[in-house]
């Protein structure tokens, strides 16, 4: 055997330029973990308090699974809600703009979209409040009267509109930019010749786009639709401005009692809290970070499940 | 099932630029025509506006007549989505839908046509075309496999399969062996011999040993100069344009000495 074999595989010789760059590029990938772990173990050391608190400390509740159930739910349906409402909408914007839009509406479009994002959420949560609500007082007492056989509409409704369902509307058009940017540029990505493909053998412009552009684009609006769950879930002063909040646990939509979100809840509660209770929310907070985590490793499964067809190989 | 197609005097225009002028040839049925000439000379462009494909580029337009067994492509009633059902492309590159596996790309096309395909019709189809194609054999056993996951010769035959599965009554290639290796080239020339039965085979490409092989008439296009449109300069049985052509160019061309 040669020396090479004495000191290990023969690495081939490294350009400076090519070090460097990829030091730095592994460094901005570690600073990503860092923060992360950083943020984890903040979460954890500050909240263990919480989660071995007795009884009597914690306020409103007989235990942190009984304080904290209230606010996931709450968390989980406001941004359910939300997706719901903005994923079609999104993927609707999306399309009509790489597709159906002629050019110069295209672009001016996708820039007024862009800058619905740069609106603070503050604005979002007056607009929710002043506007939004008491519009929304009609409709809900209209759902009361005629569908309250649907639990999601039992009832009493809402007098101020402040309901969960307002809340839902409000982080929905919040979430409508990052995802239709998204949706957007995946399917403008789409490859011509899968569209001439589709077009070539009869498909309507319609069945074309599901042929081809849906498909190239699935991984894309997972992605979009991920990012702006997330945004949903951690949003926090909208919320805590439009919500009347009674921490109950229901599925009615449109009552005055709502459960309230882990987000709104710190926020709302973070400025009179001391000792074990500033624990409490900061326990919420590793939940909603665990929430976080699980929605996303959720969201990777689904794209992964048919790698195979892609599109990618 | 085959039908014939009459062009005259068809310009083509991309918005204002002309890029096919004054094209003038029948197309008879149940036989191959071959589209030979220059890149940039508007062959491609020509075909597409025979499937009127052509009219998908924004600002693409076309002016003048063809006719498809007497009816007009180009008439106002005419739905172009029909139209595209019954005359079927391939491309210069294969293009199979990766998100399907292989039998679903073949049935892409009988899925928009009829949406209740039985089970067992589906794959009764399914076998017919890939047996056409000349591609059963090697991918019966995976039939519920991405259509990516077949090498490029394989995929053009799919594409084929998927073109001929809704019975097709033009069958228009272009260039589909351009991104072909020579046995994946003889595989798809064999096929396109067995396909002139039953179908009109028009087919666009650069190599001419191509066009003597595959086809019985030849049209030979050129363009006038750079920036003018592309012309259809001659056209005839394909033994007559590459040993006697009329016009000098195609000789130039046909024999190598080009430009």
């Amino acid at each position: 055997m040669t020396s090479h074999a004495v000191e290990g595989t023969p690495r081939p010789p490294r350009r400076l330029g090519d070090r460097v760059f990829s030091s730095l590029v592994t460094a901005a990938g570690v600073v990503i973990l860092i923060t992360l772990a950083g943020v984890a173990l903040f979460l954890t050391y500050e909240g263990l308090p919480a989660l071995t608190a007795q009884a009597a400390e914690i306020p409103g509740a007989d235990s942190f699974r009984a304080y904290a159930w209230p606010l996931v739910y709450g968390t989980l349906l406001a941004a359910v809600l939300a997706l719901l409402l903005a994923v079609p909408v999104s993927i609707g914007v999306a399309l009509f703009i790489s597709h159906f839009a002629p050019r110069r509406l295209a672009s001016t479009l996708g820039y007024l979209v862009d800058l619905l994002a740069a609106v603070p959420s503050i604005i979002y949560g007056l607009w929710g409040i002043f506007f939004l609500a008491p519009r929304m007082v009609p409709l809900y007492e209209w759902l009361a009267g005629h569908l309250s056989w649907i639990p999601f509409f039992a009832g009493p409704a809402s007098t101020t509109g402040r309901t969960i369902f307002t809340v839902g509307i409000v982080l929905g058009v919040m979430v409508l930019p990052i995802m239709t940017s998204i949706c957007r540029e995946i399917f403008l990505q789409t490859p011509r010749l899968h569209e001439e493909a589709a077009l070539a053998l009869g498909a309507t412009r319609w069945e074309m786009i599901r042929m081809a552009v849906f498909p190239y684009g699935r991984s894309g609006i997972v992605s979009g639709a991920m990012l702006a769950l997330g945004r949903a879930l951690g949003e926090t002063i909208a919320v805590a401005t439009v919500l009347s909040v009674s921490g109950v646990v229901s599925l009615n939509l449109i009552s005055n009692t709502n459960p309230g979100t882990i987000a709104a809840n710190i926020a709302l509660k973070f400025p009179e809290a001391s000792g074990i209770e500033v624990n409490i929310l900061i326990a919420t907070g590793l939940v909603l970070f665990v929430i976080t985590f699980l929605v996303n490793f959720l969201a990777r499964a689904i794209v992964g499940r048919r790698a195979e067809f892609s599109g990618a190989n | 099932m085959a039908k014939s197609i009459d062009v005259s005097d068809l310009n083509i225009f991309y918005g204002d630029f002309c890029a096919v002028e004054d094209v003038t040839i029948p197309i008879a049925a149940r036989s191959v025509t071959a589209f030979i000439g220059p890149s940039g000379c508007g062959k491609s462009t020509f075909l597409r506006s025979l499937n009127r494909m052509h009219e998908v580029i924004p600002g693409a337009r076309v002016e003048g007549k063809i006719l498809i067994d007497g009816a007009d492509l180009y008439d106002p009633e005419v739905d172009p989505v029909e139209v595209r059902r019954q005359i079927g492309m391939v491309f210069q590159r294969p293009n199979p839908f990766p998100t399907m596996s292989i039998a679903e790309n073949v049935i892409a096309g009988m899925r928009l046509n009829s949406r209740k395909l039985k089970k067992a019709e589906a794959a009764e189809i399914v076998e017919g075309s890939l047996r056409r194609a000349n591609l059963w054999t090697e991918v019966k056993d995976r039939l519920d496999k991405p259509g990516s996951s077949l090498s490029g010769g394989q995929q053009q035959r799919l594409c084929i399969a998927r073109a001929i599965a809704v019975q097709p009554q033009v069958l228009l290639m272009d260039e589909p062996c351009s991104a072909l290796d020579p046995i994946s080239t003889t595989a798809i020339e064999d096929l396109i011999h067995e396909l002139k039965e039953d179908y009109t085979i028009v087919i666009v490409t650069h190599n001419m040993q191509q066009a003597a092989r595959v086809s019985a008439t030849t049209a030979f296009f050129n363009l006038a100069g750079v920036g003018r449109p592309g012309q259809l300069i001659e056209y005839g049985p394909t033994t007559k344009i590459f040993t006697t052509p009329e016009n000098e160019s195609t000789e130039a061309y046909i024999s190598g000495r080009f430009g």
